[in-house]
């Protein structure tokens, strides 16, 4: 092995690090460890010329491993590891220390304790990167083709989007029509027209194109395999059909929430915003002369805190149409906040005031009280601004609810091993840097299932996971991650522990192949499924596995080198 | 994807919005750690031409084959040569307010606009470089050692083949001097949303202190103000879309700077529509001293002895007039489209709707799409809206461009 020389660049991050920390301080410390060749302060490691001052020190003396001290890998560390690559060092060759999140942020208050724990830090790190080895990627085949789940207006975007620059699509629905909740509205906002139609153009082209392979209705049984390689099996009309797919996109939309409140199911005269779709399409509403309608029905409640984004503007919508239907009847809206943001909803909603829709706000301390025994024949209310208590004569009630994750929303997570959070709707990776993208390399979401959003942003939406999604199919050929787990055959009992707790099914036991150990049980691991959590290298009873870029070695050389020992 | 990209940036640096503010909502993460590696990744791309300090001057040809011309101004230092050092910008004597900072600090008349620009080459600003108005001084020459300075260099003309073009020109910040009865520009303690962002901003001229512009001091009690310019018949009608969001953040960094400080947001609707937006709000009003008051107040006056803004407003629940005096008051003014965007309309034929935004045909189902084939918008300059829905935006475009190059493949 060639002697290290590690090069050390500690970063001010402006005031962020070194307004707290003392960097020359860390700096100096940190010449005088050993194998360090050199050590210098940046005013921002990550600007332009402090990722040049990286490289350039890597040439100037000879660097074959680098220490950044500065802030998170989460975002940092793609940066640093493509600058050593840039520079001709192995990218795995790096090591990062955290001494802004867990030195100037969290000892905000105490700058010499904080000077010194960044010294300690620096110091872990150093010691850990002397034993630091190069890494190759594992590279791995595209198979050009996609699969979206999910027909609605974002699964059939993404869809005809990817088909249209020429890959394979598998778009599998549930239902046996294409078009997802949109079928199910009378009107749209804030356009005011008959959404079948346009949904219908969607789904004609969708239907008629060639690269698209539809599923329908089918639900996904297993997908199994890795970004580029993933089995897919499909349950379609009882029978299974499988697929290979590069990627997948998870579009299968939400639910709308049927309320336990006011009296909805009891009351024959109250309705969810989603029935009153349903009976104007169907022309079965009757006659009417007094709507009251209220929003945030089971939404921003202790239970259910989110605010479902389109349920005013659905209100709205239909409040101006039960004025356009009838001009002589009475209709009210009770909100708590109105979110019509932006350009078009904040004109809509001043139309429709004009128009004679009249808008009450409510607090949560004083909801509206619904008055009647068979059918509702009042809404109480008091109104904030007159400051008093009104008695709202009402023949129809229309309670807007939010959208609600679907309930199979946890067997896909499952099954593709993507997140699900809040309410039960999908996690992306990151919620600006990768809105559309899962943690889970090669799988991308749009649309309802993520969160609620109206039909324009679940469109973009979709188009937005079809660029993602694209890059690889395009590509063709996907590098993964190396710091994954492997198996030392020779320690291995083939006990089976590994398999047990890995949580990506990346391990197997196998009959091993190696000579001298022909026919011996022994663990492997599939490289490309591995996400490399470090399981199975903790788990494993006889030592078995270590973790790249995680050794026993690595490890125990910062834990020696904190105690003082070497 | 593959393609070839001409990046085109009006200001010296890219970034955007983005690398003026602080942390962002609802996670509280640093702007710029987002920003910094998505920058220097788009610099080092083999496939992106980064035109900084430079603009679009014409277009022609039909869609799908459109002839650009790019006019990439002199910056007056040599890029090849220029190694980023920076001793020419500690060097120059000459200061100018800094738009970065938006008049809170100076910048030199050579300069590069912040820290972690791309690409990190300062630009000489004639109109206040004394070389070029007097003939004297060149101390950035003097001192370069690369002889980067080249007060000769003219504008570059390119041009440039494309088959498609995304529109992503973003915002500029209505002036709220117009709104008299805010006194903005009058009450030295009355500043914008903006400005707030570049004082708490630790990288900022203040290096994160709050101090009020007057004495200096750290305010104690911060009041906010919606909507200013916003929904409103005599401004903008439009709802800007991100403000409740930016103050409730900038309310919450206020109070983690300073434990006791308190913060009070004037709203009229409380718009926060995105993911965990609703409890970004709860924890603001639970853990970081922030009340919500709905009112919009009529009038901000000063307290002669202690410089301390008045808002006067009316107490909704209980209809009653009432005053609030505060240390600081930060207006959140409205946003608008940037100001090139009508002249980028004209060169391109493209409508815009009263507002100055990109007009988009079928807004609903072709949410990125322009009404000129292979031409496609996003972000604020089509609509306003937050940085997870531009990001979204931005990739849906690129898709719609790549699917519409490749009907030609």
């Amino acid at each position: 092995m060639i002697a290290p020389r590690i090069g050390v660049f500690v970063c001010r991050c402006g005031t962020n690090i070194g307004g707290i920390v003392d960097v020359p301080q860390v700096v100096e410390y940190t010449k005088n460890l050993p194998y360090v060749a050199h050590a210098e302060a940046n005013l921002y490691t990550c600007s332009e010329e402090g990722i040049s001052s990286i490289k350039h020190g890597i040439k100037e003396h000879d660097l074959n491993r680098v220490v950044v001290a500065s802030c998170t890998p989460r975002t940092h560390q793609p940066l640093f590891r493509n600058a050593c690559a840039d520079a001709g060092l192995n990218p795995y060759l790096f090591e990062f220390v955290n001494i802004r999140e867990h030195c100037s942020w969290i000892h905000m208050k105490n700058r010499r304790e904080a000077t010194e724990k960044a010294k300690e830090l620096v110091k872990m790190g150093v010691a850990k990167a002397r034993w630091l080895d190069a890494q190759e990627e594992f590279k791995s085949e595209v198979y050009p083709a996609a699969m979206v789940i999910g027909g609605g207006v974002a699964g059939m975007s993404a869809a005809l989007n990817l088909a249209n620059q020429g890959f394979e699509v598998h778009l599998v629905e549930k239902e046996p029509e294409l078009g997802g909740r949109l079928l199910k509205l009378n009107r749209i906002f804030p356009i005011n027209k008959d959404p079948s139609e346009l949904v219908g153009s969607i789904v004609k082209s969708v239907r008629g194109h060639s690269k698209i392979r539809l599923h329908m209705p089918a639900v996904v049984k297993s997908a199994g395999g890795y970004i580029g390689n993933f089995d897919v099996s499909v349950d379609e009309d009882r029978q299974e059909t499988s697929f290979k797919a590069g990627v997948i996109i998870v579009a299968t939309g939400a639910q709308v929430l049927k309320p336990e409140l006011y009296r909805y199911g009891e009351l024959a005269n109250v309705l969810t915003q989603l029935d009153l779709e349903q009976r104007l399409k169907d022309a079965e509403l009757g006659e009417f002369q007094n709507v009251v309608m209220i929003n945030c029905v089971g939404a921003r409640i202790p239970e259910r805190p989110y605010c479902s984004r389109i349920c005013c503007m659905t209100a709205i919508k239909n409040a101006a149409l039960m004025k356009e239907i009838n001009p002589q009847a009475k209709v009210y809206v009770l909100y708590r906040d109105l979110m019509t943001y932006g350009v078009e909803f904040e004109e809509y909603y001043r139309e429709v005031k004009e128009a004679g829709v009249r808008f009450i706000r409510y607090t949560p301390s004083k909801v509206p009280q619904v008055i009647g025994a068979e059918r509702v024949g009042s809404v109480r209310i008091y109104d904030e601004l007159m400051d008093m208590e009104l008695e709202l004569p009402c023949d129809l009630l229309v309670l807007a609810t939010p959208l609600i994750a679907n309930d199979d929303n946890e067997e896909l997570s499952k099954m593709l091993k993507v997140p699900i959070a809040d309410g039960g709707f999908f996690l992306e990776a990151h919620v600006k840097l990768r809105p559309v993208e899962f943690p889970m390399d090669g799988i991308y979401v749009a649309g309802t299932c993520r969160w609620p959003a109206d039909i324009r942003e679940s469109i973009a939406q979709g188009y937005a996971a079809a660029s993602e999604a694209v890059i690889p199919l395009r590509q063709g050929l996907v590098k993964v991650e190396a710091i994954t787990a492997t198996v030392d055959p020779k320690i291995c009992k083939g006990c089976g522990t590994c398999v047990l707790v890995c949580p990506f099914d990346a391990i197997e036991l196998k009959e091993s192949e190696i000579r001298g150990l022909e026919g011996k049980i022994v663990s492997e691991v599939n490289t490309a499924l591995c996400k490399g959590c470090g399981l199975c290298a903790a788990a494993c009873p006889n030592g078995a596995i270590q973790q790249r870029g995680f050794t026993d070695t690595q490890l125990i050389s910062m834990v020696n080198a904190l105690s003082g020992k070497r | 994807m593959g393609f070839q990209v001409y990046l085109v940036e009006k200001t010296p640096s890219i970034g955007g919005r983005m690398s003026q503010l602080d942390k962002t909502f609802p996670t509280n993460d640093c702007s710029m750690c987002i920003l910094a590696p998505k920058m220097i990744e788009a610099s080092r791309h083999p496939n992106i031409r980064l035109l900084t300090y430079s603009e679009v001057e014409e277009v022609a040809g039909d869609s799908g084959k459109f002839k650009v011309k790019i006019r990439k101004k002199a910056r007056f230092v040599d890029e090849e040569k220029c190694t980023g050092c920076g001793v020419c910008v500690t060097k120059c004597p000459w200061k100018v307010d800094s738009e970065f900072d938006l008049g809170l600090s100076k910048r030199k008349a050579i300069y590069t606009p912040f820290a972690q620009a791309v690409p990190n080459i300062p630009v000489i600003d004639t109109e206040h470089c004394v070389y070029f108005l007097k003939g004297t001084c060149r101390a950035c020459e003097k001192f370069c050692e690369a002889g980067a300075i080249n007060y000769d260099q003219e504008d570059e003309i390119i041009e440039a083949e494309v088959d498609a073009i995304i529109l992503a020109s973003g915002f500029d910040l209505y002036d709220p001097s117009g709104l008299e009865e805010y006194g903005y520009g009058k009450i030295k303690n009355v500043i914008t949303a903006m400005q707030y962002e570049r004082m708490i901003s630790a990288s900022g001229p203040t290096g994160g202190q709050l101090e009020r512009p007057s004495d200096g001091a750290t305010p104690n009690r911060l009041a906010f103000i919606q909507c200013v310019g916003s929904r409103d018949t005599h401004h903008k009608l439009y709802c800007s879309t991100v403000c409740c969001m930016h103050a409730t953040k900038e309310a919450i960094l206020a109070n983690e700077h300073y434990p006791d400080l308190e913060a009070f947001i004037f709203y009229t609707d409380m718009r926060a529509v995105g993911k965990r937006f609703q409890e970004y709000i709860a924890r603001a009003e639970q853990q970081y001293k922030v009340t919500y008051i709905r009112s919009r107040p009529s009038k901000i006056t000063e307290n002669p002895d202690t410089g301390n803004p008045i808002v006067w407003y009316e107490e909704t629940t209980t209809r009653t007039r009432t005053s609030m005096e505060v240390d600081m008051v930060v207006l959140c003014q409205a946003l608008i489209p940037s100001g090139s965007m009508k002249d980028m309309s004209c060169m391109l034929h493209l409508s815009l709707n009263d507002y100055q935004f990109v007009h988009i045909p079928d807004r609903l189902f072709h949410p990125v799409d322009t009404e000129i084939p292979g031409l496609f918008a996003c972000g604020f300059c089509q609509a306003p809206q937050d940085i997870p829905d531009s990001v979204v935006q931005a990739s849906a475009a690129a898709a719609r461009a790549a699917e519409f190059v490749s009907k030609d493949e």
